[in-house]
Formats: structure tokens, sequence, C-alpha cells
């Protein structure tokens, strides 16, 4: 039986400080990140959750990002059932 | 999901802020430049160190790195160009409940800075350096730094570098540092703990950190972007912790592996102690031989 | 505007009574006086017994030497420990002088409080180590790149290398620039009486820490007087400080407005308060028909041929600069309207401080510059000569 997880990842990204560098996508463990097809006022897109329930919450999008643009955090799962 | 640092739920912040002058943002980096990321580690580690922030002061140089003082939300020295450490080796021994840190690139630290650099750890004097390599002076176009790999072209060197770059692990460990590591802006929780264990390390702590240049270093040798260098930083790097210093000497893409790790970590009697037990018996009535401010 | 408190010297650090000592100690004991708790340099003669006699004392006064791999460490290690709260200095002569530049422009930019010692040798290069000159009067002023003011002092006795020091520290503090203390060899090296006062009769400027909390202030805001209040590092105001032109947060800014409003500061702060800088001796001005115009060592030379040119029948005075810069242009003009000749002997060949004298006096009368290339001192008949020739 699989172990029900207690912790979800949330994703947090100020888009308007992304320039677009691709780093969090690249290196999330989980892949829970891809681009936007959309641009931010100063022309670069910028990442999107495209799979949020994947996300763990280990913030290393955060620790990677160079503009401080992303992070993640883990919070403790509402009761389901 | 999108937020602001402001936000006004009871979200956690995103962990760096706290440290940044976030009105002074976004940064002069570059998309993908390796600087913001070692920021990052340094934030966690500084966090994780527990440093009340009021007595945490940092020190850079000139160039790109040298600008993280100033996005720091510290005292914080902006100061010229390779004379970072001794600016903080003033600051440091006329305030020593300070914990200083240097913050600077390796065209700073190690170029015009470099006769500083072997004597501060010469004195052991207790700095946390953190030197962010990314081969080249980068803010003034790309010209050769003392770390520029071989064969690498470089503005001034348009035909390719032929120097002997610098071995930076060893100049300090031979010098008289007591911490010295090795990482790269892709491995982030293994700096960040670097930093961290030379946050708290009392004597000259040296943290070397290759980070990518994408726009002027990667782009003029063809090397791809952030990612790619990331990637290559993954795939060649090789943690050998203890290494000798003499055999970390970095000679990128000419060599299957990059040593990267803690290689040193020894106890060693810190300036300022020593300085006050030198004196000790010349002081009256116990007092300290600087008064401190 | 924080307001300018003067405290007595520390009992403890200051040699009250009578000495027979040299100029290099007694500016050394002026600067421990005066609340130097910090000094960082490199050995360079004819400078080194300044430095030398620090370290012997520093361990007695609660003070710090560190003595540093060059000039130019020495030359922002001071800095550093000014931000950490102390009062510092560093020591040097003619080629460390030429090293220390870059951070003379960083102390003014950047409003450090320091005293810079330059006891001045005969140039360029290696030149006369061990022999004075007073050519680096010039550099003080326009050493570093750019636009900015300082101050600088010339004693010319071993008493006032003690009481200018102190001087030079307090000027530092009030106005938050670096002070150049433009000793020479001559001043350096001659040994005479030296009457250091009681601790009580010493003032001693303290730094101009401000009241306000973190969160109003603003490091580079001026106050009145155009110097704005100081914090140091650990204090809780997390600020910041750049070289780079930066606005009154003391952040970095690109634009012009900023420039101006900066360095335009950094100028008029002490051109607006020079004439409470300014410092000068009068001796014999009184009816003179040529006034002889000099600093440091020659200043002692001239009253020699000053006495000659009395023997031969000439009335001629003495007007010894002690501030140099800011340039005591006023008063000297005023000087002009009232002698038919100035006279200016220098230990320098290409009229460094005569120069501007020629400036301040704007023709008024003959300005006759009396050089020497270092390596000694005027011969008196010298500066007789140009004096008499002055009035021909």
């Amino acid at each position: 039986m699989q172990r029900k997880r207690r912790f979800e990842g949330v994703v947090m990204i100020t888009q308007e400080r992304c320039k677009g560098c691709t780093v969090c996508v690249e290196f999330c463990p989980v892949h829970v990140l891809s681009m936007s097809d959309a641009f931010n006022q100063k022309g670069y897109h910028f990442p999107e959750l495209k799979d949020p329930e994947k996300c763990s919450g280990c913030d290393l999008c955060g620790m990677y990002c160079p503009d401080f643009a992303i992070y993640a955090f883990k919070r403790e799962m509402k009761e389901a059932s | 999901m999108n937020s602001n640092d402001s936000t006004e739920c009871t979200l956690p912040l995103n962990p760096v802020v706290p440290f940044l002058r976030t009105e002074r943002m976004p940064h002069i980096w570059c998309p993908g430049c390796g600087i913001g990321t070692t920021v990052n580690c340094f934030a966690r580690a500084v966090m994780d160190c527990g440093i009340p922030l009021d007595e945490l002061a940092i020190v850079s140089g000139i160039g790109c790195t040298g600008r993280v003082a100033g996005y720091l939300k510290l005292d914080s020295f902006h100061t010229t160009h390779g004379r970072a450490i001794p600016f903080a080796t003033g600051l440091k021994l006329s305030n020593p409940k300070l914990h200083v840190v240097v913050y600077s690139g390796d065209g700073d630290l190690a170029g015009i800075g470099g006769n500083h650099f072997i004597h501060a750890a010469r004195r052991n004097l207790d700095l946390t350096v953190i030197l962010v390599n990314n081969f080249t002076y980068a803010m003034t176009g790309g010209q050769a730094t003392p770390t520029a790999p071989k064969e690498s072209i470089e503005t001034t060197a348009p035909y390719g570098v032929f120097e002997e770059p610098f071995n930076l692990p060893h100049l300090a460990a031979s010098s008289g540092a007591v911490y010295v590591a090795r990482w790269t802006a892709y491995h982030v929780v293994q700096t960040k703990k670097a930093i961290l264990e030379a946050l708290q390390k009392k004597g000259f702590s040296f943290v070397e950190i290759l980070a990518p240049c994408p726009t002027i270093y990667l782009r003029r040798n063809r090397l791809g972007g952030a990612v790619e260098e990331l990637k290559y930083y993954k795939e060649h790097c090789v943690i050998q912790n203890g290494a000798d210093t003499k055999d970390v000497g970095i000679d990128l893409r000419h060599q299957d592996k990059v040593t990267i790790g803690k290689f040193l970590d020894i106890e060693k009697k810190e300036y300022y102690d020593a300085y006050q037990e030198h004196y000790a018996g010349l002081l009256k009535g116990g007092k300290q031989a600087v008064a401190g401010a | 505007m924080a307001e300018l408190l003067y405290q007595h010297a520390e009992p403890e650090a200051v040699l009250s009574g009578t000495h027979f000592m040299d100029g290099n100690h007694a500016a050394c004991e002026g600067a421990i006086a005066a609340g130097c708790r910090f000094a960082a340099g490199y050995p360079i003669t004819p400078s080194t017994e300044i430095v030398e006699r620090f370290a012997e004392r520093a361990p007695h006064v609660g003070a710090m030497f560190i003595q540093m791999e060059d000039e130019i460490a020495s030359s922002i290690c001071l800095q550093g420990a000014v931000w950490g709260g102390l009062k510092a200095m560093t020591v040097t002569s003619g080629p460390g002088f030429s090293l220390m530049m870059e951070h003379t422009g960083y102390a003014a930019m950047t409003e450090t409080p320091c005293v810079f010692v330059d006891v001045q040798r005969a140039g360029p290069s290696t030149g006369l180590p061990t022999l004075p000159a007073q050519g680096d009067m010039l550099q003080c002023r326009f050493g570093s790149h750019g636009d900015y003011e300082a101050i600088a002092l010339c004693p010319s006795s071993v008493q006032e290398c003690f009481d200018f020091m102190i001087e030079a520290f307090n000027l530092a503090e009030a106005y938050r620039v670096p002070v150049f203390f433009m000793m020479d060899e001559c001043v350096g090296h001659m040994t005479e009486k030296l009457v250091i006062p009681d601790a009580r009769e010493i003032s001693v400027l303290g730094r101009r820490f401000t009241k306000k909390p973190p969160e109003e202030f603003l490091p580079y805001a001026p106050g009145e007087d155009l110097v704005p209040e100081m914090v140091k590092a650990g204090d809780g105001y997390r600020f910041h400080v750049t070289g780079l032109t930066h606005d009154e947060r003391g952040y970095p800014s690109t634009t012009l407005a900023t420039q101006r409003q900066l360095v335009v500061r950094l100028i008029e702060k002490i051109q607006r308060n020079a004439p409470k800088i300014w410092k000068w001796e009068e001796r014999n001005l009184q009816g003179a028909e040529v006034a002889v115009i000099s600093y440091g060592i020659s200043a002692r030379v001239a009253l020699k041929a000053i006495e000659l040119a009395k023997q031969d029948g000439i009335q001629a005075g003495l007007f010894r600069l002690i501030t140099v810069w800011p340039f005591p242009g006023q008063r000297i003009q005023e000087l002009a309207t009232r002698v038919r000749a100035i006279v200016v002997p220098e230990l320098n060949l290409r009229g460094q401080v005569a120069n501007e004298v020629e400036r301040a006096v704007q023709g008024r009368c003959p300005v006759v510059p009396v050089g020497h290339p270092g390596g000694g001192v005027h011969d008196p008949q010298d500066i007789f000569h140009a004096i008499k020739e002055a009035l021909s």
C-alpha cells in the first residue's frame, strides 16, 4: 500500500523578476515546471506550473534561481477524505 | 501561482528576501548568471547559521560579483577593485563582534587583489571569503582573469589564453587558510553547506564557487548557456573531499574531471585571538588590545 | 544635524609633560591623543618612526597596529576600521603615497573620516628617500581621479606635529573627509622641545553618529553644513557604502542629477566651511614690503632670509600656511593689496603652492616662486635674493 503524503509542495513565482534562464525548469527533480508562452514586462518568458501536484516543496528551484523569482516550500496537506 | 514578496497572506517568504534590498530589484546580473544562485545559497546558509543580521557585514570589490554587497540588506561595503580583503581586515579588527564576509569575483580577489588574499590567509584573519569564479572579467566585457582556462577565448586573449590558470584552493591552503572548499552553482545544497561551515569556522575560510557567465564567457567560447554549463558541472565534477589541493587545479574542458569538495578543514589560531594572547602580558588591568567600537 | 561633540583626550593615552622628541614621534603622540586607535601602515623612509612608535604604544592605549602587505592595503584597511567605529590613520612617504591615491578618492567619495600622513621626501620615483621635499602638495590635492576636496595641514615644528595632528583628526570627523598631514623629512626627523599638555586641555572631536533610528536614517543625506551623519557597522542600520556615485540612501545611481548633487556637495562642504578650517601664522607682516609665503620646513628657513632682508633695510614678513588645502586664497588676496611683492619658497621646482598663490593674487603684486629640487632645504641667501629681486 502506498504511503499517504503528509506534505504538499507549493511553488511561488514572481514573474516580473524572471529573466527566462530556464534553470528552474531544467533542474526541477520532479519536472513540475515549464516555460510559459507569455512574456513579462521586460519581455522574458517565465516559468509556470505544469504539474503542481508533483511538487515536493524541495526549493531547489529557489536555490538555483539567479533572479530570486521563484521558490518553493512544503505545506501540510489538508485532509482529503 | 504567482506572488509578490509583500504577499499579505501567511505564506512563507522567499528565504532570500529578508537579505535583499528588494527596492533595488531586478539586479544587473544577466539571465542565467550564477552569482544570484550563490546569493541564494549564502542567504540560506546565514539563516541556518543563526548569525543576527545586524552582526553580519559584507564587503565586495569591483566587478559583477562585486555588486553582491549592494543587493544585500546588511551592513555592506562596495569597495575598490581588489581591495575587499584589506577593507574587511580593518572592519573586522576594529569591531571583532562582526562576522565579516568578503564576497567577490575571481578577477577581483585572485587578480588585482591576489596579494591581499594570500596575506589575509597567512594571518588567518577571521574572514569568510566567497569567491565566485566565472573565469572572466565579465563587468568589463570578458577579459582574461588569472583563472581563465587555457585556450579559452577572452577579449584580451582573442587567440586563446596560453597562461597557466591559478589553482585557488591550493593558493588559499598553502597561504594558511583553515577552511577551503570548491563547489559550483550546480551543487547548490553543498555550496550552502560549505558557506555555512565557513561562516562558523573561526579563521580564514575560503569557498570557491564555479559559476556560469552565459553572456560573456560561455557565449564567446561557444559553450552554450547557463543550463549547458550547469550540466557540464553536473557531469564533469567529481566530489573528492579532503583531496590534496595541489591536485585540484582546473583545466576546464581539457580534463575529464573537475575536482570539487571540501578540501581543508583544520584548526589554527585566528589572528585576533593570537593578537590578544600575544599582548596579554602587556595590557594593563585586563584591558583588551583593541577597545572595540 | 549631529552636533559637534568635543571631549577631553583620554588621560591614560596622553604623555603629558615636556619632551625632547622628533617630529615623527610627536605626530604619533598627537594621533594617540586625538583618539586614533587603529593604524595600518607599510614601512617607508622617512615616515617609519611614526608607525614604529604606534606599534609600541598601541597595546598600552587599547589601540591596534597592523603592518599591511603594501600601501594600497594600508590605505583601505584604515577605512574599514573607520566604518567599524574607530579613528584611524595610515602613514607613508612619496612612493607609498602614490600607491594610496585611489583610496584617498574612495575616502572622499564615501565620506570616510581618516588621516593620511605623508612625510615628504624628494622624488620623483624612489628619489632621495632620506632627504626632504615638499613635492606632494598637489598630489594630496588632486592625486585621485575626479573632483573632490580634501584638507591638508603642514606642520613646521615638532610641537605642531603633535598639535596639528589632533586638529587633523578633528577636521576629519567634522567634515568627513580624508585629511592629509603633509610633513617633510626635516620636520619628521628634527628633534626639539615638545610640550604635551594635560589631557583635559586637549579637545577631541567625537564621531558625528546619528541619533535617528534605522528606519529614518539616510546615510548620505547632508545636514545644514553639508556633512551627513554617520553610523558604523554592527549597529543595526544595515547601510550601504559604495565608491560608485550614490544617492542619499547610499545606493548607486547613474543619473547626471545624482552625480551633480553628490560631487558638488563634496566640494561645497569644504569650500563653504573653509573659513572655519583655515589656519595660518603671520609674522612681521605689519607694514611689510614683501610677504614670504611658505609652509613646513621652508617657512623656518624663510625666517632667516627675512632677517637678512631686514639687515639690508627691507621690511619682509612671513605668511606661513598651516592649512594648505582648502587654500586660504581670500586672505592672501588681501595681503597682496598691502605688500609690494610676494615670495614663495618651497621644496619643489614647479611652484605647486606658488601657482595657487599667484591664482589668488590675480596680478595685484608680483609673485616670485623660489623653487628647489628637494634633497635639502633652501639656502636662506636664495630666498633673500628673491626678496630683493621681487622689489626691483
